[in-house]
């Protein structure tokens, strides 16, 4: 079984390398024929990866133990869940799954090709044939999931403990998903370079696209985060790693770059600025894959050291990089906007937005890549961690969070600054009011940064909110107001809420929250605030494949039992590795929660105990933000095979 | 001194054992409020140098235990922010602060994103007044347009 899918991974490599020439030399020649290759071979190419996926799942299901990357993932006492998602569980699967999406994605492209002109759609598909070309030459020559070994062990490794949890079975996967995404992103640029042709039709089929791949991308950061929450037991959301890093980059390029792409779509303006956004999203996420792969950052995340593998990919992001932007300094000059943008009218804000946006991406990626630069330099060892990033990055999100507000009263073209800022009045007075009550009705504070982090929040989310209570006034039918706004105005509606909700549980989360390492003995509590936390001592119990210590501790509030918590430190044998599930007692207003410590003494336990307000809010900001993609993405105009003029005469109509 | 801190360092680091993703709790003895507050900030911005990328709040290694209480007693002996840094970077070296010291070698760390912000708004803006310049499209009259290049071809 595994043969068949080592075999079908050669055989894709060699239908992606035709899928990358062919079509171009049918553009060359102006042969349709060779152009429809881009359309088969995608197909085709989909269906070895998917083979292939197959014959790896099959080995993790029945225990394959003669395949090295199943012996050193898995463990004949796994439950069958996490065998099927040890197969992305470590680097070679994740190649694998990397690239079963990234032929997913060509798969959808070929799917709706038939609503592009046909240059266009084979020099897309040509563009991610060969990125496709090298990944799986990346894993064919360094990291061949199928590589046999003899004599076969009888037991596996198992999984890092770490990763048996519900959050890595949809994690990774969805993050991918927005990885390798934008690589459409990038293929759509790249044709668009090519031809020379960009136009407001260009826009509108690369926009669901992209929406589409930023929302898996903002979902999988979302959902990286609650689990680092969750599961390692720091209590933390966001740490700043190297590896969450590299996730935020792409996305953040990518929001720039859906946003540009609403004004170039709109305007036919900033083109060649939206080209080069689509890009460097791409090549970010390539970064992305090239620090967490090659090991050369030393995180919580980087399973894998391997120079070989890391020389590879950035060479092989090089020659990506490289060539794009080659491509792009030949030919972006012809990409000719026409109209003027001014400064204050929504384009122009949308651009402020953008150089916020990627300052910021900027910032991340400074701040991530110099410890590496001081160190090869040789002139020392500096650490670059959260302190940093807060400070720098504080400043850059401000403004944005400012700009996002105004953004849906002020009109394209050009507005007048003092109307805009008229129209603003209501939004002002709102968040102004909240800024002054929330904080000390919530937490008994006027701590500045809680009024100005509150104050950003409502002036976002009014702001959102301001412009569909607008268009139902509109019309004189509330109803059907309510009714014609399309479904991408919905979008960019709970999306924009969605942040203004991630500010408010940041600011709250991170300002207020107490935390308190205690040392109990059985029937001993301790108090945070209003809360009592008993200790009822703890029980020993055998998991699946782990030992666990279950402790049991009572929370109460002003004497009223509030919850009974029963956080656990689990052993895992195979690995010799202690992990803490901390338990959580949640609603929206504040999370309580506790991990179990060490044993001290005969009787007493360290635990540590954590009171956050609002924390739900930054995730459920995220899960806004996702939602809004997909109604952003579904709205129906994209769906319409309607020809670039009709596309143009709808401007009026059609919101971001 | 930097060298050989430096060096310490990354013996330590090539020493790492085993992660354990536990979390680290151990109960000192309490510290007044605002005193309590200092400890745990500082305990979050400094490294703990034979971990993956962990503070050492967050870590459970022996050397991060050994640091916290150095902080907390440093802490209750009243001593200052400042010193308690340059106590840990005379010995770890740089590595250990999370939020690097303004250095010659760390402008770039520090004003680098600043710079680039001060710069991509300078070229907006100058991009916004030049667009100006631009021909404004103007809505083409296709029938008209037709007529006109039929009566070009019919001369």
């Amino acid at each position: 079984m595994a043969e068949i899918g080592h075999f079908a991974l050669i055989l894709a490599l060699g239908v992606a390398i035709a899928q990358t020439v062919l079509p171009v030399i049918g553009y060359l020649r102006r042969d349709s024929r060779w152009l429809a290759i881009g359309v088969s071979g995608a197909q085709t190419q989909f269906g070895l990866i998917v083979l292939a996926y197959a014959a790896l799942t099959l080995a993790f299901i029945y225990n394959d133990f003669s395949l090295k990357y199943v012996e050193a993932n898995s463990h004949s006492a796994l439950p069958l869940i996490y065998r099927l998602s040890a197969v992305w569980g470590a680097h070679e699967g994740s190649l694998l799954l990397w690239v079963l999406m990234l032929t997913g994605w060509g798969f959808a492209v070929s799917l709706s090709s038939r609503r592009l002109p046909a240059d266009i759609a084979a020099l897309v598909l040509a563009t991610m044939g060969s990125i496709s070309v090298g990944f799986l030459l990346f894993m064919l020559f360094t990291s061949n999931p199928f590589e046999r070994q003899f004599p076969v062990p009888l037991e596996g490794h198992d999984l890092n403990p770490l990763l048996q949890d519900p959050g890595l079975i949809i994690h990774p996967p969805t993050l991918y998903m927005g990885y390798v995404g934008l690589s459409v992103a990038f293929s759509f640029a790249i044709a668009a370079l090519i031809t020379g042709k960009l136009d407001v039709a260009w826009a509108r089929w690369t926009r669901p696209w992209t929406t589409t791949a930023w929302l898996f991308l903002t979902m999988g950061i979302t959902l990286g985060s609650w689990w680092a929450y969750n599961e390692l037991g720091w209590g933390g959301w966001w740490f700043w790693d190297p590896v969450e890093n590299a996730s935020f980059m792409p996305w953040l390029v990518g929001t720039a770059l859906i946003h540009s792409l609403a004004v170039t779509e709109k305007r036919g303006v900033l083109k060649s600025w939206t080209v080069l956004l689509a890009i460097l999203a791409f090549s970010l996420s390539l970064l992305g894959t090239f620090l967490v792969r090659s090991g050369v950052l030393v995180s919580v995340h980087a399973f894998a050291t391997d120079p070989a593998r890391g020389v590879f990919i950035l060479a092989f992001l090089t020659v990506v990089l490289g060539s794009a932007l080659l491509l792009y300094a030949i030919r972006a000059p012809k990409l000719v906007s026409d109209g003027a943008v001014e400064l204050m009218s929504r384009e122009g804000l949308l651009l402020l937005n953008n150089v916020f946006l990627v300052a910021a991406a900027a910032a991340v990626l400074i701040g991530t890549l110099y410890p590496l630069v001081v160190d090869a330099l040789g002139i020392g060892k500096i650490s670059v961690g959260p302190p940093y990033f807060n400070s720098i990055f504080l400043p850059l999100m401000m403004p944005l969070a400012v700009l996002v507000g105004m953004s849906a009263r002020v009109g394209w073209k050009q507005a007048r600054l003092r109307d805009a800022l008229w129209s603003l009045r209501w939004i002002a007075l709102g968040s102004v009011i909240c800024a002054v009550l929330l904080p000390f009705v919530l937490e008994r504070s006027w701590a500045w940064m809680a009024i100005l982090g509150t104050a950003l929040a409502v002036w976002v989310m009014i702001g959102a909110l301001l412009d569909v209570v607008h268009r139902v006034r509109a019309r004189r039918d509330r109803w059907q107001g309510l009714r014609s706004i399309p479904s991408g105005t919905w979008g960019m509606t709970l999306a924009h809420l969605g942040l203004g909700f991630w500010i408010f549980g940041v600011t709250y989360a991170s300002l207020f929250s107490v935390e308190k390492d205690v040392r109990l003995a059985p029937g001993q509590a301790a108090e945070i605030g209003a809360y009592t936390f008993t200790f009822q001592g703890t029980q020993h119990s055998e998991g699946v494949n782990y030992r666990a210590d279950t402790g049991s501790v009572i929370v109460e509030r002003n004497g009223r039992l509030i919850s009974k918590l029963q956080p656990e430190k689990r052993l895992y044998p195979s690995q010799g590795s202690v992990m803490t599930e901390s338990a959580v007692d949640h609603n929206p207003r504040r999370d309580l929660y506790v991990a179990l410590g060490e044993p001290i003494g005969d009787q007493d336990w360290a635990l540590r105990l954590y009171y956050k307000p609002f924390i739900r809010m930054v995730w459920f900001g995220g899960v806004l933000m996702f939602i809004g993609g997909i109604f952003a993405a579904s709205d129906r105009r994209y769906r319409l095979a309607r020809h670039a003029r009709a596309a143009a005469a709808s401007d009026a109509t059609a919101a971001v | 001194m930097m060298r050989v801190a430096s060096l310490v360092a990354a013996l330590l680091m090539s020493l790492a054992v085993s992660v354990s993703f536990a979390a680290a709790i151990d109960p000192l003895p309490p510290l007044s409020g605002a005193q309590q507050e200092h400890y745990q900030q500082l305990i979050s911005q400094l490294r703990c140098l034979v971990c993956q990328n962990q503070t050492i709040a967050d870590s459970t290694a022996p050397l991060a235990l050994d640091l916290r209480e150095q902080v907390h007693r440093q802490i209750a002996e009243g001593r200052s922010d400042a010193q308690i840094r340059q106590y840990m970077t005379d010995r770890y070296g740089d590595f250990v602060l999370y939020k690097p010291q303004l250095k010659p070698r760390t402008i770039l760390l520090w004003f680098g994103p600043f710079v680039l912000l001060a710069l991509a708004l300078i070229t907006a803006v100058i991009f916004t007044r030049r667009s100006r310049r631009r021909p404004v499209p103007v809505a083409v009259d296709q029938q008209a347009l037709q007529r006109l290049l039929s009566e070009e071809d019919g001369r």
